[in-house]
């Protein structure tokens, strides 16, 4: 070296040395790099931590309901005079004015009718509705005195939860100075309780928050997967096998393939549109129901499943299909006996994947009406019905505060029943895939 | 093989239910998310009350319900649709050629339009005019002649108003609410500038023309009705920044009213009505957007709600009369009734009481 050095007169380095010299500024830009990345990464999980952190701290509240205990006599006279026990006499029975009348014994001192109509406003409109129910399931009541807890109007609820604040004057708030008085006395009698909210998972849709419940558009979502379901996963299977197995390699089969490549980048509006102009106004198929939505869904997500079914049949390898040629398997018996049930746990998992991307799909259900004010919950597949990606839209939408919160607590289901399905499908592809 | 069958199975579903569209059982609503608040809960009440199920209501906008409803007769098409404002008579001519030709028309209160701001700010005095000064596309400059809107500030528009940003969150132009601010407020605003309340009365060509000519209005605009010409020039909002489009969703833009306290949001009155603790609306030519001065009308941006129905359908889809019946009665949209609770501004009692006879004996609406 030192030779090399003497004998030109100029410093040169080996290459050994050159790496030497470049290494650290080497190492410090693979840091850099990495921790790029790893801002990256944080970035991404900081947002959904925002995003589930937002929904999860103004959601959970709406699994509670406040409750308010209501002592109501339930007198021969004023449901059933005759002592009929008819159904008819006793659906009719004015069960609002014995929840009034309730209230009334409660705080005698109320007097004048806007007093009284504050006081009737504590507790919701639903109580009427809840004691019907009860008497009609057993008229042996009627006579007696009965005590049950009713769920509060949703004011009061803020009011309990917090989301409203006392301190405020009283013009800007909704709930009253007086209503306040009454809240204490009861809540100092022992008659307000925070309960389960059942009614948030067995109701349909209401215009009173504390009456509001997913269980309708629950329904609806099944119904809509179920006709989807039925339709996209045998069509959607039996379009992979033919254009992998059977299909001559041609330009129809190419200009085919292109197609269906491209459906599956189509906006989802787009199939609203389409299923609008063909399944109601050509069929006459009724709107708002739930066949026409899995229709509607079947053609987003059939793409997706012929893609991914695709891909599985590719993955089975073709000694397997040579062996059972060679065995005198004809091509049916070949895909049928071998192939389809190795390819199988890859054609689910994209069937649920595709499943998923339905279950939170809107966009296309505007078009054909699901986007409605729907109480019953429904029976069939023709029923009208909405889903629960249009109920979370419709609440958001609404003026009261009380859906705020059951936004949130709707975004969560959905947001459960997503990622459970995705965990489904990644549990099928462990336990059944099959590395060659 | 299985598949097959599953195949066969779910396409004999889905024709059957082909056939199955040809009755239906419960009553059909489609129209105005303005309405809709109302409509729901009357609705809900009704399922819950009698043996008649509960009405689907779609929230399609005023324009989206009348085009379903005017469709024709038969149960693919709805029963009854809401509107944010009256019928028009195009919309009308095109039900009568479908064969729509009985509808009965039914007033069911008045909604107002607040502009509001965050409660954290102080409270907006404005008159109609500044809202037209401020929020038009094109407004009269020094010399009367229209120029693209100057102002950025609203001590631009009225020295008396504070020196902030015109930060404007409003609807889209598909909402009725937009349609109604604009007729109401902006309209109402621009007629108090005396050159464009002529061209508004101004009939013919020669007197049109003229006064576009003193405004500087784009001959391309011309009509011979100038009231058309008023409504170009008065009704286009300004693109550039200081209207903000916030959306159908009213709780949006509270929200972001919260959020900004310099900006002023558009939105109906039961939206102010629930945020009370959060917002506060503007006095508008003095004033204030509340439940009495909205009914007694002295309030200036209110419009009248309506919902039609079709009167060939009533006895064929079960519940419709009994629906209408039970929007009109006392409980439901007096003084004291529960719509009132949602934010509605009844009618005067004596209009009430027209509607509603009309309503019982199917009145049908002349245009």
């Amino acid at each position: 070296m030192n030779n090399q050095i003497q004998n030109n007169g100029v410093e040169r380095l080996t290459s050994m040395e050159k790496v030497q010299a470049g290494l650290a500024q080497r190492y410090a830009k693979e840091r850099r790099f990495r921790r790029l990345g790893l801002a990256a990464v944080m970035t991404g999980l900081l947002f959904i931590a925002l995003l589930l952190g937002s929904i999860v701290s103004n959601g959970y509240s709406a699994f509670w309901q406040t409750e308010v205990q209501l002592e109501v006599q339930l007198e021969q006279a004023d449901i059933d005079p005759e002592v009929s026990r008819d159904p008819e006499v006793l659906s009719v029975a004015d069960y609002g004015g014995l929840v009034k009348r309730s209230l009334r014994n409660t705080f005698p001192e109320v007097k004048g009718r806007r007093d009284k109509r504050k006081l009737y406003e504590m507790v919701s409109s639903g109580a009427a509705f809840q004691l019907q129910d009860m008497v009609m399931a057993n008229p042996d009541l009627i006579g007696s005195t009965v005590k049950l807890w009713v769920p509060a109007d949703d004011d009061i609820d803020m009011l309990v939860k917090g989301h409203i604040d006392r301190s405020k004057p009283e013009s800007e708030r909704r709930v009253k100075d007086q209503q306040l008085e009454w809240l204490d006395e009861l809540t100092s009698q022992g008659r307000i309780r925070s309960a389960f909210n059942t009614i948030f998972f067995t109701a349909g849709d209401s215009r009173e928050p504390e009456l509001a419940g997913i269980w309708g558009a629950a329904v609806g979502s099944m119904f809509t997967l179920l006709v989807t379901l039925c339709l996209s996963f045998p069509i959607g299977v039996a379009a992979a096998v033919y254009l992998e197995e059977f299909a001559p390699v041609n330009r129809w089969t190419d200009l085919i393939e292109v197609n269906i490549n491209n459906l599956a980048a189509v906006p989802s509006i787009v199939f609203g549109l389409l299923g609008l102009a063909v399944f109601i106004n050509f069929f006459g198929l009724p709107r708002s129901a739930p066949v026409v939505g899995g229709l509607v869904l079947t053609l987003m997500t059939l793409p997706t499943i012929i893609i991914a079914s695709r891909a599985a049949l590719k993955s089975v390898p073709p000694s397997i299909r040579e062996a059972a040629l060679g065995l005198g398997a004809s091509r049916m018996q070949m895909v049928f006996h071998h192939v389809l049930p190795l390819a199988m746990p890859g054609m689910l998992t994209g069937t649920i994947i595709g499943m998923a991307q339905a279950l939170g799909e809107s966009a296309p259900l505007l078009m054909i009406g699901m986007v409605a004010f729907i109480v019953d919950i429904p029976g069939s597949i023709t029923d009208p019905s909405t889903v629960m990606p249009v109920q979370i839209y419709l609440w958001a939408d609404s003026p009261e505060r009380a859906f705020v919160e059951r936004t949130s607590a709707a975004i969560m289901l959905l947001l459960g029943f997503l990622v459970s399905m995705n965990a489904l499908a990644v549990i099928l592809r462990k336990k059944f895939e099959r590395r060659w | 093989m299985n598949t097959k069958h599953l195949l066969l199975a779910a396409m004999a579903v889905s024709f059957s239910t082909a056939s199955m569209a040809a009755s239906r059982d419960h009553v059909n609503i489609v129209g105005s998310s303005t309405v809709y608040p109302f409509a729901t809960v009357v609705a809900e009440k009704f399922g819950k009350t009698t043996k008649f199920k509960t009405p689907k209501i779609e929230s399609t906008g005023s324009g989206g319900g009348m085009k379903l409803f005017c469709a024709g007769i038969g149960v693919e098409h709805p029963d009854i649709t809401n509107a944010s404002r009256r019928i028009k008579k195009s919309e009308f001519e095109k039900c009568q050629k479908n064969g729509v030709n009985a509808i009965l028309e039914v007033k069911v209160g008045y909604d107002g339009i607040a502009v509001a701001n965050s409660k954290k700010s102080k409270q907006f005095k404005l008159t109609r005019k500044d809202l037209f000064m401020a929020l038009a596309k094109d407004v009269p400059g020094k010399d009367g002649k229209l120029m693209p809107n100057p102002c950025k500030t609203w001590k631009c528009v009225n020295p008396a108003l504070p020196d902030s940003k015109i930060e404007v969150l409003g609807p889209p132009p598909t909402s009725g609410t937009r349609d109604a601010f604009a007729e109401l407020a902006m309209g109402g605003g621009a007629k108090k500038i005396a050159d464009l309340k002529a061209l508004r009365k101004a009939k013919g060509e020669k007197d049109v023309k003229a006064l576009m000519e003193k405004l500087g209005v784009p001959m391309k605009a011309y009509n011979k009705k100038g009231k058309k010409v008023f409504k170009k020039v008065a009704y286009t909002v300004r693109e550039d920044g200081a209207y903000i489009e916030a959306g159908e969703n009213d709780n949006l833009i509270v929200q972001k009213l919260e959020a900004n306290p310099n900006a002023l949001g558009i939105f109906g009155y039961s939206f102010l009505d629930q945020n009370a603790d959060k917002v506060q609306g503007a006095l508008i030519d003095g004033v204030a957007p509340e439940f009495e001065l909205i009914a007694s009308g002295k309030y200036p941006v209110s419009r009248p709600l309506f919902f039609y129905v079709k009167v060939a359908h009533i006895g064929k889809v079960p519940g419709i009369q009994e629906f209408v019946n039970a929007f009109t009665s006392e409980q439901a949209w007096g003084d004291e009734g529960y719509l009132t609770d949602k934010g509605l501004i009844p009618m005067p009692k004596a209009e009430r009481n027209k509607y509603a006879t009309d309503a019982k004996v199917a009145n049908n609406l002349k245009m």
